[in-house]
């Protein structure tokens, strides 16, 4: 493969404009949700059952509190609709009789001083009849002996193309394994919270950390049983996300609205502990993968075949959608003509799982990726030769049955990071170094890859996003949109998209605050769509504007900042109608089959091989990530600083996921680790330099062919880490984190 | 019984009790919002201050130990400084949330380390968690203020 196709980028730092949030973060100045000034507040806590489901009987108050202090909401204080607004209503704002986990709201409370809070919120006890025998595990609920809803399965899907069984007559090898992944936190560092204020008009303002004030405004509006005239949600500095803010914010701003109905005017505060974030908000879905993969003695692939299962926890959510991501990456980014993936997400007692950088993508990648190792071992050959048989090239059918166009680089990314690790070099090096019997054991291992950016399938067609730009009689353009910068750097990324498009500097361009009384509905910050799809609307926005006013205020071109500043003050005088809106109509070539999990599933994979090297000690069993190469086609790097940031940053997730985070749960399904100082995530001291390598061939949907890019670091860490490990030790490994327990029992049992 | 000390440059006299957080009193009554509250255990490093040109998360010094302390908290750093130039323009700030803490750790380092070596930078930042960047912005910011990795 030539790569002479795509451009290496080297440039990162020059070719990248300051953060316009920068400054603000570094003083300490951005106003994050408990910064905000507000006089004579309430702080709000919430009341939650204790048992892994069941009924609750009663709620008593301890009287000698004196309750007329405290605001008090339940469930009978609920005007409109007693039900979380997501795809399904099954999830109660506040439990009124039947519950299905520990940790579910069911009295709020809200008093000015947080102390007083603490005490009453002691001296409310729950009578709670619970469920003789609580769900926690994926096959038991797949057994169904319990039933949390019938057959304990919230949706089961199925992508099948050719004939397994064809394919496992071809195949002249063939590998089995079970794979298991942990639910992980997300971890953003500011927790999450709300406030709300009762306006004198009587409509209800709610500010807050969260990625999509429309998902919020519409859990309000189903929740208040108001009209979105009287709702309004605005985001405020949001301290990082991660997928963590996209679901759960609408369940805390249904409770700090409803405190504050009952406030009196008076507003009210719900900001989360650290514990209470990491006991009850949504994390990354628990994982199960059979996997079985056959193919021919030269290393063609015959088939592939999985059965993957997620734990959804006890309400629907998301968990769909996180499915169907998974499903759809599960056989990876390779040729193969028979394929079957078998998804299901499964009712538990967990408290519901959510989104997560990837959205199902990590997981089911990791049993694909390691899988694809143990392959290689049996056909005693090289992985990186095993996957460069497979990878698909142009013209090849992908999994979903869809025709793959130049936009294709999974060989050039290989080719890469091949050249750039030295690969074989450093092979040959950790063999020699392993046979020599120091204190630690060293492996290099890879993973490859490719990530769909935006909605799966006809999601955005549904979504008709609109993104509006509004031009200012100074010359100056705002950007009316609800997609949120929460750290991620859509802020500056989208400024300069649509300063390149009008022809600006970016200090004339400006993005609104997402509020939802200003900006229209552009979709929810999620599945790396922001600067493909919402990016692509901005600069077709753009467009819009540049002709009206060409066409309505003699905008000459070409035109500098003075003369555009020009026209817009003449727009301004005479039309009044300065703003225009431009809306999503999908690609023509997007067919997609919801059913049958054929045909064009996004707009655009970003390619990628990652290889990890590592250093195993052999006294310890503590693992040592030596050195990380990222090697990333994405289209085009708008800001290459962003960008490497975005990466290294879903790289040290990645490594987390596969070496350190691990949540544990209690015999109530509760998160049992829950303070940061024994849920582990990656310090300064675990984590070096990554080596990041930008690959743009300039074909993506987005801007100047640019591709989501925020997901799909976190898909190829933990494989490339667990098939560097296997390789130090020799041992087989079919879980994470690989903690050093856990190789030592592996060690163990391979010396018996 | 009150407390006195200095922040950032100035005299402030506190009436709380002495056992209230030193996190609680810049942010509620000096308004010094820039120090913020991560886990409230002293794991995160969100709350970080000097407190006599030392690293303390704020979150766990009791009010009573301040006595005559001079604290500076990230609205006392210098505004335009190389360091703060250098987070802006290696992308060393994402959500921002731990970048206050950051700013101050890094000044401790610096002030420790005028040349530190990755290995050193590494240690100094250790107790600040990053969820967003994986680090390694960060440490390219404080070694363009350095001149360069004593190491690498």
């Amino acid at each position: 493969m030539s790569l002479t196709l795509v451009k290496q980028r080297t440039d990162q730092q020059t070719a990248s404009p300051r953060r316009v949030d920068g400054v603000a973060k570094i003083r300490g100045t951005a106003l994050y949700v408990d910064d905000l000034p507000c006089a004579d507040v309430l702080h709000g806590a919430t009341v939650r059952t204790t048992a892994a489901g069941g009924t609750l009987q009663e709620v008593v108050f301890d009287p000698a509190i004196d309750w007329s202090e405290f605001v008090v909401v339940t469930a009978r204080d609920i005007p409109g609709m007693n039900a979380v607004k997501l795809l399904e209503n099954d999830q109660v704002v506040l439990v009124d009789r039947a519950f299905r986990h520990a940790g579910e709201a069911v009295v709020l409370l809200a008093h000015a001083d947080p102390e007083k809070l603490g005490m009453a919120l002691k001296g409310v006890s729950l009578v709670e009849l619970p469920n003789t025998a609580p769900i926690f595990d994926i096959d038991a609920a797949l057994a169904a002996q319990q039933e949390i809803i019938p057959g304990n399965i919230y949706t089961d899907y199925l992508l099948d193309r050719g004939d397994v069984a064809e394919g496992e007559h071809l195949a002249d090898v063939v590998i089995e394994e079970r794979f298991l992944t942990p639910s992980q936190e997300q971890l953003y560092i500011e927790p999450q919270g709300m406030l709300a204020h009762l306006q004198k008009d009587g409509s209800i303002l709610v500010e807050g950390s969260m990625q999509c004030p429309y998902y919020v405004l519409d859990a309000l509006v189903q929740c208040m049983g108001m009209d979105k005239d009287h709702l309004r949600v605005v985001q405020s500095t949001t301290g990082g996300a991660f997928g963590g803010k996209e679901d759960y914010p609408s369940v805390i701003a249904c409770h700090a609205a409803l405190l504050a109905l009952k406030a009196g005017g008076r507003s009210v505060k719900l900001v989360y502990e650290r514990g209470e974030d990491l006991r009850v908000t949504p994390k990354r879905h628990p994982s199960r993968t059979l996997i079985s993969l056959g193919a021919n003695k030269a290393g063609e692939l015959q088939f592939i075949d999985m059965d993957f299962a997620i734990d959804g926890g006890a309400y629907r959510t998301l968990s769909p959608v996180v499915l169907s991501r998974g499903v759809i990456h599960a056989p990876g980014p390779y040729k193969c003509p028979h394929i079957r993936v078998r998804g299901r997400a499964v009712a538990t007692n967990h408290p519901p799982f959510g989104a997560f950088r990837g959205f199902g993508a990590p997981q089911s990648i990791f049993a694909m990726e390691v899988a694809m190792d143990r392959l290689a071992r049996k056909l005693a050959m090289d992985p990186a030769e095993l996957r460069r048989i497979n990878l698909l090239r142009t013209g090849d059918v992908n999994p979903t049955g869809d025709v793959v166009g130049a936009d294709c680089f999974a060989h050039a990314t290989l080719d890469v990071a091949l050249e750039h690790t030295h690969y074989y070099q450093r092979l040959a090096e950790y063999r020699a170094w392993n046979a020599a019997g120091h204190q630690t054991r060293k492996g290099i291992g890879l993973a490859t890859f490719a990530h769909g950016a935006g909605f799966t399938g006809n999601g955005e067609l549904h979504l008709a996003s609109r993104v509006s730009l509004q031009a200012l009689a100074n010359g100056h353009v705002e950007i009316l949109c609800s997609n949120t910068e929460m750290g991620q750097g859509a802020a500056t990324t989208l400024v300069q998209i649509a300063a390149d498009a009008l022809g600006l500097p970016m200090d004339r361009v400006h993005l609104a605050q997402a509020d939802t009384s200003r900006v229209p509905n552009s979709g929810p910050t999620v599945a790396s769509r922001t600067c493909m799809v919402v990016g692509e609307l901005i600069q077709k926005a753009a467009g819009q504007l540049l002709q009206r006013l060409r066409e309505t205020a003699e905008l000459a071109a070409p035109h500098d900042a003075q003369s555009f500043a020009a026209a817009c003050a003449r727009l301004c005088a005479v039309a009044g109608d300065t703003l225009v809106t431009a809306q999503y109509q999908p690609p023509t070539d997007m067919r997609w089959d919801e059913q049958a999990f054929l045909g064009r599933a996004y707009a655009s994979y970003a390619w990628a091989a990652y290889i990890a090297e590592v250093e195993v000690d052999v006294l310890t069993l503590e693992t040592r990530v030596l050195d990380f190469t990222a090697v990333q086609e994405i289209g085009d790097a708008v800001h290459p600083v962003i960008v490497q940031g975005q990466i290294e940053g879903g790289v040290a997730q990645g490594i987390g996921y596969a070496l350190y985070e691990d949540v544990l749960w209690n015999e109530r399904g509760v998160m049992a680790n829950d303070r940061l100082t024994n849920y582990i995530i990656p310090t300064s001291a675990d984590l070096g330099f990554m080596h990041v390598v930008l690959l743009e061939g300039g074909l993506g949907a987005g801007p100047k062919g640019a591709k989501g890019v925020g997901e799909l670091p976190m898909d190829g860490p933990a494989p490339a880490i667990v098939n560097a490990i296997q390789q130090a030790l020799d041992i087989d490994i079919c879980q994470i984190p690989v903690k050093p327990e856990m190789l030592l029992e592996l060690t163990m049992s391979r010396g018996n | 019984m009150s407390t006195t000390m200095r922040i950032n440059g100035k005299a402030f006299q506190s009436s709380s009790a002495p056992n209230a957080r030193l996190l609680d009193v810049l942010r509620n009554e000096c308004d010094l919002k820039g120090t913020k509250e991560g886990c409230g255990e002293g794991e995160c490093g969100a709350c970080a201050v000097l407190v006599n040109g030392r690293l303390v998360n704020s979150c766990l010094v009791p009010l009573g130990q301040m006595e005559r302390a001079e604290i500076t908290t990230v609205e006392g750093l210098p505004e335009d400084s190389a360091l703060a130039q250098a987070f802006v323009q290696c992308g060393a700030t994402q959500c921002g949330i731990c970048t206050p803490g950051m700013m101050l750790a890094a000044t401790a380092l610096l002030a420790e380390y005028a040349n530190p070596t990755l290995e050193e930078i590494r240690w100094g930042l250790s107790g600040n968690l990053c969820r967003c960047t994986g680090y390694g912005r960060i440490y390219a910011a404080i070694a363009q203020v350095a001149g360069g990795f004593a190491d690498v």
